[in-house]
């Protein structure tokens, strides 16, 4: 043993840009991380919801007599008993809490129950008796235009016009197509689930699986009547979100609950009533006709997209909005003319999904860059290379890209990536390795592989004059760091991005992330990809401050100019090195705190031909497919989707690659399989036997062939956001590799089998 | 069970026979291979098992997850009597005799009487299916199954088939294109006719695309969310023909 005494000095782990472990990774794994369902409480109830059978009905009367008879129920609410607004809505209030005159989509909510016991509260909401009065319906959004008023809002609930140049403007070259995407879901694994109890002085609390703590707290209030003190949120333990957890579901009915029986009430959604509770991606139809000269390059867009918002607002406008903006991709397009419909059916509710508008945008506008470069004879990577946008550059709304713009590399990197060999042997030996998998339908000679590519451009965080802000509070006492924010961990990562951030300005190895609740100032939407923007610039600030707070602290102590000092592995050092002390020992005596507020840039709303600075920023992707294609059975394998990403900054490797892994298998659901099927209004597959998702054998290998670090100007590290962007244009990539390897137009995700086994007969 | 979870069905009793060792598991008894009701999906995936009846095998490895098919059994398949029950084609090609016991006695029945219907099996309220049997066949079986996801899928049609040399017989059975599990018998004959026995084998590529058309034809499938009558019809005469090209290969 040495003898030298040595100062025991552990190098600060887990900084920015380190593959940091998610804390709940493991607990998670192994069963034991605690999620909203599993919250529990003495004395608590079980809630139960009640929903309409019918897409469009007048409700004449509804007698709760026969549920409040049996034994156990504690109550059973309908429209009659929510004091307040009685509506609610992320955009506008416009859905009620429970229905009252008409119901406008099956499986809206009519009545609520709280019992002893939930099977009690199931057969009491059964006991529940509602009369109906049938309406026509209207479950066409294109009809709907013309269709009678479904609502008093009316059938539209925006519409969108982007002018942008001469919208005269012809091009020697045009290529048309009419496009339509299906109703995907979220399909998290947690379904809707939380418990709310009474509190104080008619006070409520809630714990919740959401998005957006302060978005839920400032609906309950206003549709219950109360202030929004008295509502008082805390995150419980989410099972994924995708956009699915931003509108309320069950939070307002279980404070309802909670306040008219005085005890905790517990409501978990199962599978089936869990497609009926969130909301989806909105179903498109998407007619375009792209302009271009003979050269390849763009003259003008044309574009006509309808999307289907269902019975209400939800978020429709917003994502309409995204829709048109994005409606050329990521093309620098000098004309264009955008015209779009969010429009109000008796379909059910559809809202924020991950991709947000721009999903259904670039599967049609990445096939028509296809249907040009074939017209043209030019590779689909060539006409896409020829009208990339660049750094400078303007997009239809007129907005100039300052940021980061790598779209010719991304492009140029999935060039260069070697292409993955092809499956060979006897069906014994390959069948898991070709279409059909299990089911043993092809031999390797019935396929054929097709190889596709798309790219994608999409806004980060909230846009069009949103005042977009997030609030943090960074404490430092005793040598340890505790970071308090209302930003809900959805399995993005901000858990340990927050304590990333603490380490890399703080130099202290132990930081402490407190629960997140609407204590503190709201932390905005854990969605449009801003978290790590917004609420990572939010603890960034806050620790500076402390950072600040600390060393003039020292400053003052010692004599010593602020300016020389720093902080590093636990100690406050001076430059020189003459001084050197723990952090433990300052903080030992004084703690320090500091809350700060982070906003974006200040965006504009559009001017009447959509023009305007309406966007913080945008981030770009790009992406290559291989499929093998058994053209006869009409199944399809996705081998491998390569992928190149404009990330600005990795703040954390394994995380960055989860994230796209993550939505690549989103956007190749999409593309094959994902769809709910609605049929007059009715769902006709809400479960996961028939709601289809990629498991791990219909997952393609990922090829993260690069990453482009080009740092963002305004954001926090230099790092965009990067969670939509992988299940944008890896769904268009699929398409076009099946369009590859069939010869067939493929105008329609997600791809049937009968739609390519059958392409001539419905031709 | 997926009934009780959705309270669609509220049963009053439940009894449980996962601990009756003799619904266990599968043995040869002489020329035929006796099944236990309660043998599961994962125990029909066993290679020894495979040996003997290969279409079974391979309908049991494209049931649900692996749990699944840890928990699933033959019985209960058979019970469910869903079009779409996986291992129904199968026992319907290998002409299965199913061994039912209740208080009154024991009596065997084939899969046509059993399967009345969609989700409908002639079972008495006292009765539980206790064993399966099927004939050690010589020759190649197929089990092919279209669905829109390459595991863990419920079958949007499929197709099993028997080469039975001895018997001279080509028998194919057709799932989820049809109430119950169908014969093709139509197919069968005339692909019979066709086939030189003495070294199995077909004159020419048209005789198996014929045997496809005449499968197709026999399909009487629906529309429903899962797919199309039309492409139920196609896909199990694509599958026909590979499923014969495939054994006679």
């Amino acid at each position: 043993m040495s003898s030298a005494p040595t100062i025991a000095r552990t190098p600060t782990l887990g900084r920015i840009g380190e593959s940091v472990q998610r804390p709940d990774g493991a607990p998670k794994t192994s069963g034991e991380f605690v999620f909203s369902s599993d919250l529990w409480a003495d004395g608590m109830l079980w809630g139960q919801t009640l929903r309409s059978p019918h897409a469009h009905a007048r409700i004449l009367g509804i007698d709760v007599s026969k549920a409040l008879a049996i034994a156990g129920v504690r109550a059973v609410l309908t429209h009659e008993d929510v004091p307040g607004d009685g509506c609610y809505g992320l955009d506008r209030p416009d859905q009620p809490v429970l229905a009252k005159d008409v119901v406008r989509f099956c499986g809206e909510p009519v009545a609520v129950v709280a019992a002893d016991h939930p099977e009690t509260a199931r057969r009491a909401a059964e006991a529940v008796e509602v009369d109906y009065e049938m309406l026509a319906t209207v479950c066409d959004a294109e009809a709907a235009k013309d269709a009678p008023a479904i609502h008093p809002e009316g059938n539209v609930i925006r519409h969108v016009v982007v002018r942008h140049g001469d919208t005269g403007a012809v091009g020697e070259v045009q290529v048309e197509g009419t496009y339509e995407v299906g109703m995907q879901d979220q399909a998290f694994m947690g379904t809707e689930s939380g418990m709310a109890a009474p509190i104080g002085d008619g006070g409520v609390e809630l714990r919740i699986s959401t998005q957006w703590l302060h978005g839920d707290r400032d609906q309950i209030a206003a549709a219950l009547g109360l202030a929004v003190e008295d509502v008082h949120i805390t995150l419980a333990g989410v099972g994924g979100a995708f956009g699915a957890r931003e509108d309320v579901t069950l939070q307002i009915h279980l404070c309802l609950l909670a306040l008219h029986t005085g005890r905790p009430v517990k409501m978990i959604y199962n599978r089936g009533e869990s497609f009926f509770g969130h909301v989806h991606r909105h179903p498109a139809r998407l007619w375009y006709r792209h302009h271009a000269g003979r050269d390849g390059r763009l003259v003008k867009v044309e574009a006509r997209l309808t999307l289907d918002g269902g019975a209400y607002a939800s978020s429709t406008s917003f994502v309409l909005a995204n829709a048109c903006h994005f409606a050329a991709g990521p093309y620098r397009t000098p004309n264009a003319l955008v015209e779009g419909w969010g429009m109000r059916t008796n379909n059910p509710p559809c809202g924020a999904m991950r991709g947000f508008g721009v999903v259904q945008a670039c599967f049609a506008h990445e096939a028509q860059m296809d249907r040009l470069a074939a017209a043209l004879n030019l590779h689909p990577l060539e006409v896409r290379r020829r009208n990339a946008l660049r750094r400078g550059d303007s997009l239809i709304t007129g907005q100039r890209i300052t940021g980061a713009t790598p779209v010719i590399e991304l492009l140029d990197a999935l060039a260069e990536a070697p292409l993955p060999q092809a499956a060979v042997g006897s069906v014994a030996e390959t069948d898991m390795e070709l279409p059909g998998g299990a089911g043993r339908t092809a031999d390797s000679r019935h396929v054929r592989r097709g190889v596709g590519y798309a790219a994608s451009i999409k806004n980060l965080m909230y846009s069009a004059g949103d005042d977009d802000y997030s609030t943090a509070a960074c404490s430092l006492a005793d040598g340890v760091v505790t970071i308090t924010c209302a930003c809900v961990e959805v399995g993005q990562g901000f858990v340990t991005l927050a304590g990333q951030i603490a380490r890399e300005v703080l130099g202290i190895s132990e930081v402490e992330i407190s629960p997140a609740d609407t204590s503190i100032g709201s932390a905005g939407s854990s969605s449009a990809s801003r978290q790590s923007w917004m609420s990572g610039g939010a603890v960034l600030a806050a620790c500076e401050a402390v950072r600040d707070d600390l060393l003039a602290h020292v400053s003052s102590k010692t004599g010593l100019a602020a300016g020389e000092l720093m902080l590093q592995d636990g100690e406050v050092l001076s430059a020189d090195g003459s001084f050197r002390a723990s952090v433990a020992e300052f903080t030992a005596e004084k703690a320090f705190r500091r809350e700060e507020v982070f906003r974006h840039i200040q965006t504009e709303e559009p001017d009447e031909n959509g023009q305007g600075n309406i966007h913080v920023a945008f981030a770009f992707a790009a992406h290559r497919a291989v499929v093998d294609v058994d053209a006869e059975m009409g199944l399809l394998r996705t081998v491998e989707i390569a992928t190149a990403q404009d990330v600005g900054k990795i703040l954390n490797p394994i995380q960055a690659l989860g994230q796209i892994e993550g939505g690549i298998a989103q956007g190749l659901g999409l593309a094959v399989m994902e769809e709910l099927v609605i049929d007059e209004g009715k769902m006709r597959n809400a479960s996961f036997t028939d709601y289809l998702i990629p498991t791990a054998l219909d997952m393609c290998d990922v090829n993260v062939v690069r990453l482009v670090e080009e740092p963002e100007p305004d954001a926090p590290f230099g790092a965009k956001g990067i969670g939509e962007p992988p299940t944008i244009s890896s769904t268009p990539a699929v398409a076009a590799a099946v369009r590859a390897a069939t010869g067939l137009e493929i105008s329609r995700v997600p791809i049937r089998p009968s739609d390519v086994a059958l392409a001539d007969s419905q031709a | 069970m997926v009934e009780v979870n959705y309270s669609q069905r509220r049963p009053s009793t439940v009894i449980s026979i996962d601990r009756i060792p003799e619904l266990k598991g599968w043995r040869q008894n002489g020329d035929r291979i006796e099944m236990g009701a309660c043998m599961t999906y994962s125990e029909m995936e066993d290679p020894l098992f495979a040996a003997y009846v290969p279409s079974l095998a391979q309908a049991a490895r494209t049931v649900g997850s692996p749990q699944i098919r840890n928990a699933g059994t033959l019985g209960g398949n058979l019970a469910t009597a869903s079009p779409a029950g996986d291992t129904l084609p199968p026992l319907a090609a290998l002409n299965a005799q199913i061994t039912l016991r209740s208080l009154r006695g024991e009596r065997i029945t084939t899969l046509s009487n059993l399967i009345t219907g969609v989700k409908s099996a002639n079972l008495g309220r006292d009765e539980v299916i206790v064993k399966v049997s099927v004939e050690a066949v010589d020759g190649p079986q197929e089990f092919l199954k279209a669905g829109t996801r390459n595991a863990m899928v419920i079958s949007v049609a499929t197709v099993a088939l028997v080469l039975d040399a001895a018997r001279r017989q080509v028998r194919i059975a057709l799932g989820s294109v049809s109430p119950v599990p169908l014969r093709a018998s139509a197919a069968e004959g005339w692909i019979a006719d066709q086939v030189n026995w003495e070294s199995p084998s077909v004159p020419d590529k048209e005789a198996v695309e014929h045997f496809g058309e005449l499968v197709a034809s026999a399909a009487t499938p629906i529309t429903d969310h899962r797919s199309t009558s039309g492409y139920r019809s196609h896909a199990v005469g694509v599958m026909a023909k590979r499923a014969l090209a495939r054994a006679l290969s």
